[in-house]
């Protein structure tokens, strides 16, 4: 039925192709058949694929054997003439991202996270992620010549194209055994097969990277993670395969190859509602692209939606697919080794690793609530040239800016992330962290952070003491994926009560949780007083009743 | 002995009405501030909700029935024979004696009765309606109310008055026990028919 829908959508796919090019046909295709599907009270639908107009098999350029990924995208570029381009314009390309509101340079290429680190002396490991091949160098931009975007990262449906772990974003070109020790062969992947089945990024495709950031499954999110392949209703509503089974990119609709969504600048107010051509920010990925801003039957539920955030009742834990979030990273344990000098690992009961030498303690939890701010979608970041209050830890390597008398900031629900990162004892600063490499210096084969922080300062150009410390640091990630079903949804006395979920939000009376405690002493008092007064009156009624003989 | 009407069929309708609904809000109402858990908070504020609005619509009945029927006169505050209500709850409940106070039709409530249900009218209810009614549309809040009050304050007054109105019901009620039996002043807000005669059936 869906398939006759699709078919049956000619008329304004065309029309929305002549209106925004290419890529955001399929959203709209999806909105009309949503509605169509609630015309006509259908019970259940899910976002199809929509039909392609090329069949990729048949082109003649990738009909041969192709023995580098870069010869597939220059055939990928002979049809798709402005493709890398567009992508070279991506936060996907550059990992820059130059902040309009607050002016700092952020992006993976600049910034320290409270996961792994910084990029910067670790190209190899890290650019296994980026959407091109090659770069290795991150205190250089990204490469200039046009095949080196990796078209087939985001465009493989074969679930076999994998860019090697170590190889600066190029696949295995031979058979190649990863981990290293570990007696796994990883096969070089066919490219001519994947090359000529290409098509619209799915989940796979989004998540083979953004569900594994941090150095594994579900690491650093808490909110994306494996579960999300393949979720039940009860982990996320829109995902479900057995329901709406949107992919990533029913929210984070593409135009012109960016995706929006950012996390660095995120809409944590969308008030412009439902999108619909015509009155679009061009973007789905706000809650309120579909659902609009009063979706509640209830009046009083949307009275909530000017200060509370949709994420905030609706995700009421995150890491709910069973794949646990490390919360808890200690870099400052790194680089113990055992009797014999060699790296230790210990595993928990799940078979996570809560130490390894090369990375110190690590502590993880699955169903976690979140934690609660005010976000007006502004993220500020400590970057490596700015002074810590090293008089107060824990230091923010993030700060979500917003608060209660700023109409455009919502409660919004957060993943806290803690841990302790090297720093300069005399400059103050966070340090660069050379950790991953085959040379004498990177801390994950020497299991020396003397060297490590030398050698990650000096290649990076970071002025550095020589003094090293390690203190205590804690980042947010802003949840907002793994909705379940509505009646899922955080129970209001959750947080109107004195026990409080948003017990950290103190700029805001909220009924139940807030009360005057003097009016409150001072009514159950008199309540109190009032009542024995009545029990004194009665009890004298009582016994002079039965004196006067009544 | 003459039975007389004292409560008329709407006036009952309205007391027990109000009763109910205000038995409602204090328990929903209190859950809604947080001193226990019951319903659920999102019950409760619904359940608080539609009894409040139940409530307006009767008041506005009962105010036009009180002026159309020139009851509201009932209520105007006397000093005449206080010092005699007051003097018989203390002290002459316990000796035995007769209430001071003689009900006639046109003037059923005692002085002291007088001055609670009108502090009961003209201080408590207004006090919460107002305050429950901008707690309610706190989200439509004119500029210059959001400029110049915060919900808490609107919160604390609307709780302060409702404390004043559960000491009310608990004197009130209990005050209901004390005629000459403990249901002879509850039976005609039932009936609606009162025994007035000027012999005191003492030996009942």
């Amino acid at each position: 039925m869906n398939m006759l829908f699709i078919n049956s959508q000619g008329f304004p796919m065309a029309l929305l192709r002549r209106r925004q090019g290419v890529v955001r046909s399929r959203g709209f295709v999806a909105l009309v058949i949503g509605i169509l599907a609630a015309m006509a009270c259908a019970p259940a639908w899910s976002a199809a694929t929509e039909p392609s107009t090329a069949d990729h098999g048949s082109f003649e350029s990738l009909q041969k054997d192709f023995a580098t990924a870069p010869e597939v995208t220059a055939a990928c570029l002979e049809c798709h003439t402005e493709a890398g381009k567009q992508i070279r314009e991506t936060t996907h390309w550059t990992w820059t991202y130059e902040h309009p509101e607050t002016g700092q340079v952020l992006g993976k290429r600049h910034v320290i996270n409270s996961f792994c680190g910084m990029v910067v002396t670790n190209e190899p490991r890290c650019t296994s992620c980026h959407v091109g091949y090659g770069w290795e160098d991150m205190l250089q931009p990204p490469p200039e010549e046009a095949d080196k975007v990796d078209c087939l990262v985001c465009h493989d449906t074969t679930g076999e194209y994998r860019k090697f772990p170590t190889s600066a974003g190029h696949p295995a070109y031979e058979p190649r055994e990863w981990p290293k020790g570990s007696g796994n062969i990883v096969n070089p992947p066919d490219l001519k097969k994947i090359a000529q089945q290409v098509g619209e990024s799915g989940r796979r495709n989004c998540g083979n990277c953004h569900f594994y950031g941090g150095g594994g499954d579900g690491v650093k999110h808490g909110d994306l993670d494996s579960s999300l392949f393949d979720p039940a209703k009860s982990l996320d509503v829109h995902m479900a395969t057995e329901g709406l089974d949107f992919s990533c990119g029913e929210c984070h609709t593409a135009w012109g190859h960016v995706i929006p969504g950012s996390r660095y600048q995120s809409t944590a107010r969308d008030t412009k509602g439902i999108d619909i051509p015509g009155r679009t920010d061009f973007s789905r990925a706000s809650c309120e692209s579909c659902h609009n801003t009063a979706p509640h039957h209830q009046q009083k539920l949307n009275d909530h939606v000017d200060r509370v955030a949709c994420q905030t009742c609706h995700i009421p834990e995150f890491a709910r697919g069973g794949v646990a979030t490390k919360v808890w990273w200690d870099w400052s344990t790194a680089g113990k080794l055992d009797e014999e000098g060699k790296p230790i690992t210990r595993l928990n009961a799940e078979g996570h690793a809560v130490y390894l030498s090369q990375k110190g303690d690590f502590r993880y939890e699955e169903n976690v609530q979140p934690h609660y701010a005010w976000f007006d979608g502004t993220v500020e970041y400590t970057l490596r040239d700015q002074a810590l209050d090293v008089e107060n830890p824990p230091i923010a390597i993030n700060r979500i800016k917003g608060g209660a008398d700023d109409p455009t900031s919502r409660i919004w629900p957060f993943k806290q992330m803690r841990g302790k990162q090297p720093y300069d004892l005399n400059r103050k600063t966070l340090l660069t962290t050379h950790v991953f490499g085959k040379d004498e210096t990177a801390l994950w084969r020497n299991f020396s952070w003397e060297k490590a922080l030398r050698a990650g300062t000096q290649l990076s150009g970071q002025p550095y003491s020589g003094e090293y410390g390690f203190i205590e640091t804690t980042m947010l990630w802003p949840i907002t994926h793994m909705v379940p079903p509505a009646d899922q949804a955080v129970r209001c006395q959750s947080c109107h009560a004195r026990q409080s979920r948003l017990a950290e939000i103190k700029d805001l009376y909220i009924p139940g949780r807030d009360r005057s405690a003097g009016l409150d002493w001072t009514g159950w008092t008199l309540v109190l007083l009032v009542l024995a007064g009545v029990f004194l009156h009665a009890l004298l009624r009582l016994i002079f009743s039965g004196r006067s003989g009544k | 002995m003459s039975k007389v009407m004292i409560y008329r069929r709407f006036e009952r309708f309205w007391h027990w009405t109000q009763a109910l609904l205000i038995f409602a809000l204090l328990i929903s109402g209190f859950e809604i501030h947080g001193s226990y858990q019951l319903l659920g908070f999102g019950r409760a504020s619904q359940l608080h909700t539609w009894m409040a609005w139940a409530l307006i619509v009767l008041w506005i009945f009962a105010i036009f029935w009180h002026i159309t029927t020139g009851e509201w006169r009932q209520y105007l505050p006397t000093r005449k024979g206080l010092g005699a209500v007051i003097h018989y709850y203390l002290i002459g409940t316990f000796t035995g004696a007769a209430h001071p106070y003689r009900k006639t039709s046109k003037a059923k409530h005692n002085p002291l009765q007088r001055l609670a249900y009108l502090f009961f009218k003209l201080m408590i209810s207004p006090i919460i309606w107002i305050s429950g009614l901008l707690y309610l549309f706190y989200n439509d809040w004119p500029q210059f109310l959001s400029a110049s009050i915060e919900l808490g304050s609107v919160a604390t007054v609307h709780t302060g008055a409702a404390f004043a109105m559960l000491i009310f019901v608990i004197a009130h009620i209990y005050m209901a026990t004390m005629g000459k039996t403990m249901t002879s002043l509850i039976r005609p807000m039932i009936t609606g028919y009162e025994t007035l005669d000027e012999q005191d059936d003492v030996g009942r």
